[in-house]
């Protein structure tokens, strides 16, 4: 593999040809903000936050670093006034999804993002893939996937393979940037699973307050 | 849906994960909706996730995944057609099969969906029947029209 110099923020950086411009910038210490972005998973450009500014063959333009790949004498600008302003954006209308999210919060204070900017939207999901993919890309289960479209785009597990992958797994609950999953986890877990499949402390949690209740 | 019409739709397809949506359009068209046991088949014979059939399903509109009637009814309530009075043809439709858009009726004869152009606005107001174009039509004769199907 031949390396190529690229300049990130007036450094001089050299990477490996065919890596992406995010991971370049990571391997000097250039910290470009992620949402979708998982070492594990493939490169999936979902949320945007990474967004950076690239000169190339004279003309500037604005290109998801984590899928971006590197080029020879390419010049990346990963702060700038209009980066700024695209991150603030994008964050205030993940912040109508998830207002509540730890994640965005931070850096919605970072970029001065305006929570209360577009009205309250509550899904809490920003379809950033990452439990989907990380189900499909390393796991191998596929117990969930989205479903529908456009706005009205959600996750949802498959009732029969999450009552018999999930219970032993729970992998991707920390992956999740909101507390989406964790929710749809619980709502597939409600609505579908027999109680014997789940395993005994967990059916025990569930029948105890019943039996306090009927004492 | 029996398992081996649903295999030998596969099999027209060579059994590819490729052609997942020409397979799953054919098994709309045999069925007039997607059950959840011929996904599964497909899911199983084409090794493709399930997550992802249903991903691809519900992200098109074409694909139903609760019962359909035996004859699709669509109403066209675009532009053209709404000013030529397709207000008053979905009305009569209606009366006349008891359903509201987006319903299919007990007998699983009829299921009835308003569209927003057909391409064919010099016939409004259309109305189509499986595929068969009603243009012009009169409220009137919508009665006689839908009579013609079993």
């Amino acid at each position: 593999m031949s390396e190529v110099l690229l300049q990130i923020d007036g450094k001089e950086v050299s990477a490996i040809e065919g890596a992406t411009i995010l991971e370049a910038a990571r391997s000097v210490g250039i910290i470009i903000p992620t949402l979708c972005h998982h070492e594990k998973l493939e490169p999936y450009g979902g949320c945007r936050i990474c967004s950076v500014e690239v000169d190339v063959r004279g003309r500037t333009s604005v290109v998801a670093s984590c899928l971006f790949p590197v080029e020879k004498d390419l010049v990346v600008r990963t702060v700038s006034k209009k980066l700024d302003r695209i991150r603030k954006s994008l964050l205030e209308m993940m912040l109508a999804h998830a207002p509540d999210s730890e994640q965005l919060q931070v850096l919605a204070q970072e970029y001065g993002a305006d929570r209360e900017r577009f009205g309250k939207e509550a899904s809490f999901c920003i379809h950033c893939g990452l439990c989907v993919r990380y189900c499909a890309e390393v796991k191998k289960k596929d117990a969930l996937g989205f479903i529908d479209r456009g706005a009205r785009k959600e996750i949802c597990f498959i009732p029969e393979i999450a009552s018999r992958e999930c219970w032993e797994c729970k992998e991707c609950f920390p992956l999740c940037p909101t507390s989406a999953l964790q929710a749809a986890f619980v709502l597939c877990k409600a609505l579908s699973f027999p109680p014997e499949t789940g395993s005994q402390e967990e059916v025990n949690i569930s029948t105890l307050p019943v039996r306090e209740q009927n004492d | 849906m029996n398992v081996e019409t649903i295999d030998q739709i596969i099999d027209n397809h060579q059994c590819e994960a490729g052609s997942l949506i020409q397979i799953l359009l054919d098994i709309q068209s045999e069925n007039h909706w997607l059950p959840k046991e011929a996904l599964e088949r497909v899911s199983e014979k084409l090794r493709v996730p399930l997550s992802q059939i249903q991903h691809i399903t519900t992200f098109y509109k074409s694909f139903s995944l609760v019962p359909k009637g035996r004859h699709e009814v669509h109403v066209c309530v675009g532009t053209a057609c709404h000013v030529r009075g397709a207000q008053r043809v979905l009305d009569t439709v209606q009366d006349q099969i008891g359903i509201k858009p987006g319903e299919t009726d007990v007998d699983l004869k009829f299921s009835l969906e308003t569209v927003n152009c057909l391409g064919c606005c010099a016939l409004g107001p259309v109305m189509v029947v499986d595929g068969e174009y009603h243009g012009n039509i009169a409220p009137a004769r919508i009665e006689e029209t839908l009579k013609n199907y079993e």
